[in-house]
């Protein structure tokens, strides 16, 4: 079980760099917003809470950094974020609960889709190289170099103002009461469907291109010769020996881009005023509501971190040699 | 030891029974799509006859297993295949041209009628399936109908062939030793019975004892089963011992065919007599190892008239004029199966006694 | 771990080859080198008329970005070619202006984010055992930190977040990708032979690493350097939009910073964020285009293949593993007679010859 041993050590280090990042960072910083802030609500907020803030923003300077290090550790552990200024004086970690459900369905379920969706391109396009599919080439090379907020306000244009067919910001119509009816998850389908066709036209480039070569170089391995020598249908040669063992490169990778992937598609959240984490750092950065955006990174930084841990569980799944003993 | 004990693997393909059941005819092969692409082989033909071993043999890069991928239309691009013909003769006696067949047909044939076991047995396997289905889905592909459980046991006898234990149906292939993969590769291109087995230098990767094991192996199973082999190596000494027949080729080309122990005691072509001296003998007296002067040419830029004129130790100033075609010997009448692709054997020059000892 | 993948074997895209060649596939002769010359010269050429436009940008722009006039919100005319803000600014003047904006800080970016790349990957794979752990386990955090959303929060603190922090901010978290794939490279060159003989004869680290190391790495720098920059110029152009940097600075992340807060989208006033994202395109194909340059250049399978769909599909070749083609030809036909027991002496007609016997 190496692998697994070294993946959970790596991804503990990470966790704990994320955390340490996130403690550095106000502390770096010139100047000190929070105190001017705190000030500023001076009778709202209750000892206990700007307790939490001085330990969060280091504002204690009797305090040695260690004895800030170890608080700030405690805070968390309590699930303590602070709180935050826009949306006072309702707690940081709430607003992220609230916000997060709605980015896991957003971004989670369209980058899933843009992956499965690029994945199957690839292969094709891989698979079939000198033919017509090759065309599609040129026009995954021109949506990885445009920016995906931009992509969303062409679609907003387009399909919300233009065409009306969908609405051009929020997650549900206002008017219904959030539950678990049928109108309700249908409003949010309708909702969602435009930021979710934006993210993954904007990522589904990526994977076309990546899956292609790896089917590519992939291709020209003995196994997939003999495959073929061995008769078997082409689709059997081309899914149960090419892609088969062209996908897990691209599975590390998807691991190793989610960062950067999950970067992206928050700032759509952003274009389409849809409210998970990536809207509600917006409105953080835009209001300088710093306990707001410590915590939403922070909250960004470990569920990547678990997007990662469930991308190395497919992967063992899938590549019996990382199962092996020793 | 004298060279006849060498005959015991079994050589019962003798001149009577001599039925073709692989005819390569003038099978030219291009390498690059591009305007100005690689001659690699160049009118080649040759015969393999039901139940004989055959042993392709030459430097690296002179085309020997080139000509095994062409004929069976695996060579990978930018190989191209730009004329000839592969007729295949199947067990009925019905004819049928390789290359001429549909995408379709040629599937259906595969593995039925000629199987392959690669080079190196390391990458052969695909990596993410256990061995029993690698071998299963040979067997499912072939026979319409066939249930997993039956391909499945199928799979254990054949491995049980090779003398590998069934239990290890369900090993991935980084589990088994280089020595049992090559064997699981055996096992699977036998799965179907087929009639021809090519074989790619089926134990370079392998440790000599492994190598022998494999060979004697390979052996054993031909007397059983009764498919032809085409046995592709650079190692002459090994090929002496297993082959009826030996293909001596040479810059894209065959230059000597004829039976091993005619090659191995009388060599007719320069190139063949030199590459003989490379190997030391695995049985009878020693001798002196000489080597060929020289490296193998480039095929961009071969050489007009003989290719091997510039490393030849009889070359006659027609060697580089003349381009020698692949013919009888100077001893046809006492020779008439072996066939010779030099100058030296028409009616240009004499023939040094080096290539015409009795 | 898994993600381990080597990074350069990946055989990293012939495309542009078989997109680009549709004027090459008449020309003969050496079209080969020539095509890989256009793609590099098609992105140097987008590079330099950016450049250009940042360097003259506030000699030509025909008017101030930021002043006002009474031509609200109007479509391209004569008098403003791509149409005025809300506010009647000429948004031709904004793109011409916010042009320098944004290449100072993606070149400066590159340029600290590649040295941080070659320091560490260098230094990583050349060491090896736990120098290398630490370090590549370095480079790891910093791919899996999702980095975005650290430059915004880090950029959201600075108190006056201008061109140069931000570009500093990118570099400092942007370095990692390269050093993963500097790293790769360096631990396979420092196998080779000229690495041990050097090392043998006695040559001191840092100057293997100098003489030796970094000149076989310099396309794969280059590369690394490119890329950091279409990271750079999207980051920046990206906090632009969201409001992180001032407002005022221009660039054309400023442009649709404005056009998005004004409800250009809702009022239909597309003349004034469709340019900015054009430009930014424009330029993120430019330097991918002088990216594919470079993986021609480092991967010579790129350049051997000569797989060109075009003319491979005139002559019914269709490459793929496991059929070979076969194109008989009418000089491939047999010139000389073979020996007669070998062949059924009839020589095929010559249209038959000239079949290709493809299948579909």
């Amino acid at each position: 079980m190496s692998f697994f041993r070294r993946r959970i050590i790596f991804y503990l280090i990470t966790a704990w760099a994320a955390v340490t990042i996130n403690f550095l960072i106000p502390r770096l910083m010139p100047g000190d917003p929070v105190t001017a802030l705190i000030a500023r609500n001076q009778g709202r907020i209750d000892s206990d809470a700007e307790q939490s803030l001085r330990v969060l923003f280091g504002l204690d300077s009797n305090q040695s950094f260690l004895e800030q290090y170890i608080d700030y550790w405690g805070l968390l552990f309590r699930g303590d974020l602070g709180l935050s200024f826009t949306f006072f004086p309702t707690p940081v970690s709430d607003i992220v609960w609230q916000s997060l459900p709605w980015t896991v369905g957003l971004v989670g379920i369209a980058t899933v889709i843009a992956f499965v969706l690029g994945t199957l391109v690839g292969t094709a396009i891989g698979w079939r190289r000198g033919t017509w599919a090759d065309g599609l080439l040129p026009i995954s090379t021109f949506f990885s170099a445009v920016p995906y907020f931009w992509l969303g306000l062409i679609a907003i244009t387009v399909f919300a103002v233009q065409l009306g067919w969908f609405p051009s910001n929020g997650s549900y119509d206002r008017s219904l009461l959030p539950s678990f009816d049928l109108e309700f998850l249908g409003s949010v389908l309708y909702y969602g469907f435009l930021p979710a066709l934006t993210v993954v036209l904007a990522s589904i480039a990526g994977w076309i291109l990546g899956m292609r070569n790896m089917m590519v170089t992939v291709s020209s391995e003995d196994y997939v010769t003999v495959a073929q020598a061995k008769g078997l249908p082409e689709r059997k040669v081309m899914f149960g020996y090419a892609a088969r063992n062209a996908i897990l490169p691209q599975i590390s990778s998807f691991a190793l881009s989610l960062g950067f992937i999950v970067g992206g598609t928050l700032i759509m959240e952003m274009v389409f005023s849809y409210q998970g984490i990536g809207y509600v750092l917006y409105q953080a950065v835009n209001t300088h509501d710093y306990p707001l955006m410590q915590g939403v990174f922070l909250v960004i930084t470990l569920s990547v971190l678990v997007a990662n841990i469930l991308a190395d569980f497919v992967y063992a799944a899938l590549d019996p040699r990382t199962r092996q003993e020793g | 030891m004298s060279a006849s004990t060498t005959s015991g693997t079994g050589r019962h393909a003798d001149a009577a029974v001599r039925e073709p059941v692989l005819e390569i005819k003038n099978l030219s092969v291009d390498y690059g799509f591009g305007q100005d692409p690689t001659h690699v082989l160049r009118q080649v033909s040759l015969t393999l006859n039901r139940g004989e071993v055959l042993g392709l043999a030459g430097e690296s890069g002179c085309g020997k297993s080139t000509l095994a991928y062409a004929a069976t239309r695996l060579l990978p691009p930018p190989g191209l295949i730009t004329g000839g013909e592969v007729v295949l003769t199947d067990r009925s006696g019905e004819r049928r041209d390789i290359l001429t067949m549909s995408d379709a047909q040629l599937r259906a044939s595969r593995w039925q009628d000629v199987a392959i076991v690669f080079q190196g047995a390391m990458n052969s396997l695909n990596p993410v399936f256990r061995i029993g289905r690698q071998i299963a889905d040979a067997i499912a592909a072939h026979t319409p109908g066939i249930r997993k459980k039956q391909a499945l046991d199928r799979a254990a006898e054949l491995l049980d062939m090779v003398g590998i234990s069934p239990d290890r149906l369900s090993a991935f292939p980084h589990q088994l030793s280089g020595g049992m993969r090559q064997r699981v590769m055996i096992a699977m291109a036998l799965a179907l019975e087929p009639q021809v087995l090519i074989m790619d230098e089926p134990t370079t990767a392998l440790d000599v004892v492994m190598q022998r094991q494999i060979v004697e192996q390979i052996a054993e199973l031909r007397e059983r089963l009764g498919f032809s082999v085409v046995f592709i190596t650079h190692d002459v000494s090994l090929l002496i011992e297993i082959a009826d027949r030996i293909a001596i080729m040479y810059a894209g080309e065959i230059v000597e065919d004829a039976a091993a122990q005619d090659v191995y005691r009388r060599p007719r072509h320069p190139y063949s007599r030199g590459l003989l001296r490379s190997f030391p003998p695995l049985r009878g007296p020693r001798r002196e190892l000489t080597g060929i002067a020289g490296s193998p040419p480039d095929l961009r830029l071969l050489p007009t008239g003989c290719t091997f004129t510039p490393r030849c130790g009889f070359s006659t100033p027609e060697c580089s004029r003349i381009h020698p075609e692949l013919g009888p010997t100077a001893f046809a009448g006492a020779e008439p199966d072996r066939r010779v692709a030099c100058i030296l054997h028409g009616d240009v020059g004499t023939l040094p006694p080096e290539l015409a000892e009795r | 771990m898994t993600a381990d993948v080597t990074v350069l074997q990946d055989d990293p895209d012939d495309a542009p080859d078989e997109s680009v060649d549709e004027t090459a596939a008449t020309k003969a002769g050496h079209r080969f080198l020539f095509l890989r010359n256009t793609k590099a010269m098609i992105g140097f050429g987008i590079l330099v008329f950016f450049g250009i436009l940042a360097v003259i940008g506030p000699f030509i722009a025909p008017y101030d970005p930021s002043a006002v006039s009474r031509d609200i919100l109007q479509p391209p005319s004569a008098a403003h070619w791509l149409g005025t803000t809300h506010t009647g600014q000429d948004v031709l003047s904004q793109i011409i202006i916010g042009t320098r904006g944004v290449l100072v800080v993606g070149l400066i970016a590159g340029l600290g984010a590649t040295v941080v790349g070659v320091l560490v990957g260098v230094t990583a794979g050349y060491l090896g055992g736990v120098g290398d752990e630490v370090l590549s386990g370095l480079s790891n955090i910093f791919l899996v930190i999702p980095q975005l959303p650290l430059i915004i929060i880090i950029a959201g603190q600075v108190p006056s977040a201008g061109g140069v922090t931000v570009a500093l901010v990118i570099a400092a978290t942007g370095w990692a990708w390269g050093a993963r794939v500097l790293r790769a490279q360096t631990l396979s060159l420092r196998r080779r032979d000229f690495v041990e003989a050097a090392r043998a004869s006695g040559e001191s680290t840092p100057r293997i690493i100098v003489a030796e190391i970094l000149p076989n790495l310099t396309a794969i720098i280059a590369a690394g350097f490119v890329g950091t920059v279409i990271f750079a110029v999207l980051s920046q152009v990206t906090l632009a939009f969201i409001g992180v940097t001032p407002v005022s600075d221009w660039n054309w992340g400023t442009v649709l910073f404005w056009a998005q807060n004004q409800l250009a989208l809702q009022r239909g006033a597309w003349w004034w964020f469709v340019p900015a994202g054009l430009c930014i395109a424009l330029l993120g194909m430019g330097l991918t285009l002088i990216n594919f340059g470079i993986d021609e250049f480092i991967n010579p399978r790129l350049r051997s293949t000569g797989l060109h769909a075009r003319s491979l599909r005139k002559r019914r070749i269709r490459p793929r593993i496991g059929f070979t083609p076969v194109v008989r030809t009418a000089e491939t036909t047999p010139v000389h007679r073979p020996p007669a027991e070998e062949q059924p002496a009839e020589p095929r007609p010559a249209e038959q010859n000239a079949i290709e016997e493809i299948r579909r």
